[in-house]
């Protein structure tokens, strides 16, 4: 499996970090459901068979989170971006 | 026909060609008492349990495969209960007793082999750590002992035992642990199982479920509508694809752990030997292959292959614990799908919605919990309550923060 990071070019992904699930966001704090909502950022994942949207580090290369989409069935990878960034084509 | 010397004297004497079919093929009914989802072996031991041990024989085990060619066909086959946290010690103790009397209960020859699990430690924080562990065992009645470096010299000489860095200093010693035979355990709870009436439904894929009023009637499939009150679910490495039919969504990853075999050489390893350095265990099979495998990819897969820079690990891990090895060529490797939870612990539990159950979230150490997981799910389907042994497998422990974490890792499923 090669990662295209958007800093370095093609790599090959054991120069990579990955931690997981990119799609779950924090919940604010003050919410009125924020307990049960952190169980869900924390815990809950969707887990697809398909397309997944990841983070992942570049440990031994830039050292930028970048997040990638990638085919958890195939192990292709599609898109990536720099994780300060929006995902291409969608506002924040 | 009950397997014995006689039927194979009988069968070798007419050439192997009349055996008889282990398990009938049968079509699904309309309806059934219960249903088990999953022909793994944690579904056909919940389906031989249920009609063996609650009398409920009218089931179905529904496999969207075939039997054994999940991953009861594709783990390292190990047996152990050398577990630290309450919860987990007392569960696969029980299961590990099961081992001990399982061909004799299944009338199948699963070749049970307790030839001993040996962890190894390397320093002086490791033997606290492996010291707590074993008097955590020896205080629930499971067996352990403490070796020194010269006993594990003893057992196994070829280790690297003075390595400059990581120097082994001496052992933990299940001996009762050991292997089984993988496959042979889903043959032989799938014959025992359609014997006492269970029908085995293979190349049946779960489509969705009927829910009414919260609470669950039958299951869709790819063979037709199938009526059950009680369906329990026992499909890790796609628990959250059948989960997500029902509109659960759960704290499982699904993950790649890769295993490996050796070519064949003679008897060298004499039990299962797991390394305190890095992530790396290893057996020998009865045809001489070694059998061995570490840590999990990573990242989140359903492909049953992973890549090769984990395969470098391994092969890496396992020439620092045993130098000869690097002599070895590989001669097979694949892939599994791994139910890995958050906390590294299983689930077997009620679900939202009533009637359907959920076993499920077994990482990689189901294989060894097979017969205990049966036990408890099909108490579970019979009596609609938790049994004894499984109570702390609930669903709702991430929300309610009873986590069992054997290893310490927090919400990180790729690193249980």
């Amino acid at each position: 499996m090669r990662i295209p990071c958007p800093f370095c070019g093609l790599r090959g992904h054991e120069e990579f970090v990955v931690d997981g699930d990119a799609t779950v966001t924090r919940p604010a704090p003050g919410r009125p459901d924020a307990p049960t909502a952190a169980v869900r950022f924390v815990y809950l994942r969707d887990n697809p068979a398909g397309w997944h949207r990841e983070w992942w580090f570049h440990a031994f290369g830039c050292e930028r989170w970048i997040v990638v989409e990638r085919d958890t069935v195939t192990h292709a990878v599609g898109r990536v971006w720099s994780a300060g960034d929006p995902a291409p084509g969608e506002d924040r | 026909m009950r397997h014995s010397i006689v039927s194979l004297l009988l069968n070798a004497a007419t050439g192997h060609r009349r055996w008889p079919r282990m398990w009938r093929d049968p079509e699904p009914r309309p309806h059934y008492e219960a249903i088990v989802v999953g022909g793994g072996g944690h579904g056909l031991a919940t389906a031989y349990y249920l009609a063996k041990a609650h009398g409920v024989r009218d089931v179905a085990v529904l496999e969207k495969g075939w039997i054994g060619g999940g991953n009861v066909g594709r783990n390292t086959t190990i047996i152990r209960s050398n577990y630290l946290l309450p919860g987990n010690v007392s569960f696969y103790e029980a299961s590990l007793r099961h081992w001990e009397g399982l061909e004799r209960e299944l009338n199948f020859n699963a070749m049970v082999s307790q030839r001993g699990v040996l962890n190894l430690y390397h320093s002086d924080a490791q033997r606290d750590a492996i010291v707590r562990r074993g008097n955590a065992m020896r205080l629930h009645g499971v067996d352990a002992e403490l070796l020194d470096a010269h006993e594990v010299r003893r057992i196994a000489p070829f280790l690297a035992m003075d390595d400059a860095r990581f120097p082994i200093r001496g052992g933990l010693l299940q001996p009762r642990g050991g292997t089984v035979r993988h496959d042979a355990v889903a043959w032989g709870y799938a014959r025992a199982a359609d014997r006492l009436g269970v029908d085995v439904i293979q190349q049946c894929e779960l489509l969705g479920f009927e829910i009414e009023r919260g609470r669950v009637v039958g299951v869709r499939t790819s063979r037709g509508r199938i009526g059950a009150r009680r369906i329990g679910l026992a499909c890790a490495g796609h628990s959250s694809q059948v989960a997500a039919l029902a509109g659960l969504t759960l704290p499982i990853e699904t993950h790649v752990l890769q295993a490996f075999v050796s070519e064949g050489v003679k008897p060298l390893i004499p039990g299962v030997i797991t390394f305190g350095a890095g992530h790396f265990y290893v057996s020998q099979s009865d045809k001489g292959g070694l059998v061995f495998g570490g840590d999990l990819d990573g990242y989140n897969s359903y492909a049953q292959r992973g890549n090769l820079p984990t395969v470098e690990d391994v092969c890496e891990s396992g020439v620092a614990m045993i130098p000869a090895m690097s002599r070895l060529r590989l001669l097979r490797s694949w892939g599994g799908r791994m139910d890995m939870t958050m906390d590294g612990s299983p689930i077997i539990d009620r679900t939202p919605i009533e009637g359907l159950y959920l076993n499920a979230g077994w990482c990689y150490g189901g294989f060894k919990a097979t017969p205990a997981s049966g036990w408890c799910f099909a108490h579970l389907l019979a009596t609609g309550e938790s049994h004894a042994l499984a109570r702390a497998y609930r669903l709702d422990r991430f929300a309610t923060g009873h986590l069992i974490d054997e290893k310490g890792q927090g919400a990180h499923p790729n690193r249980q």
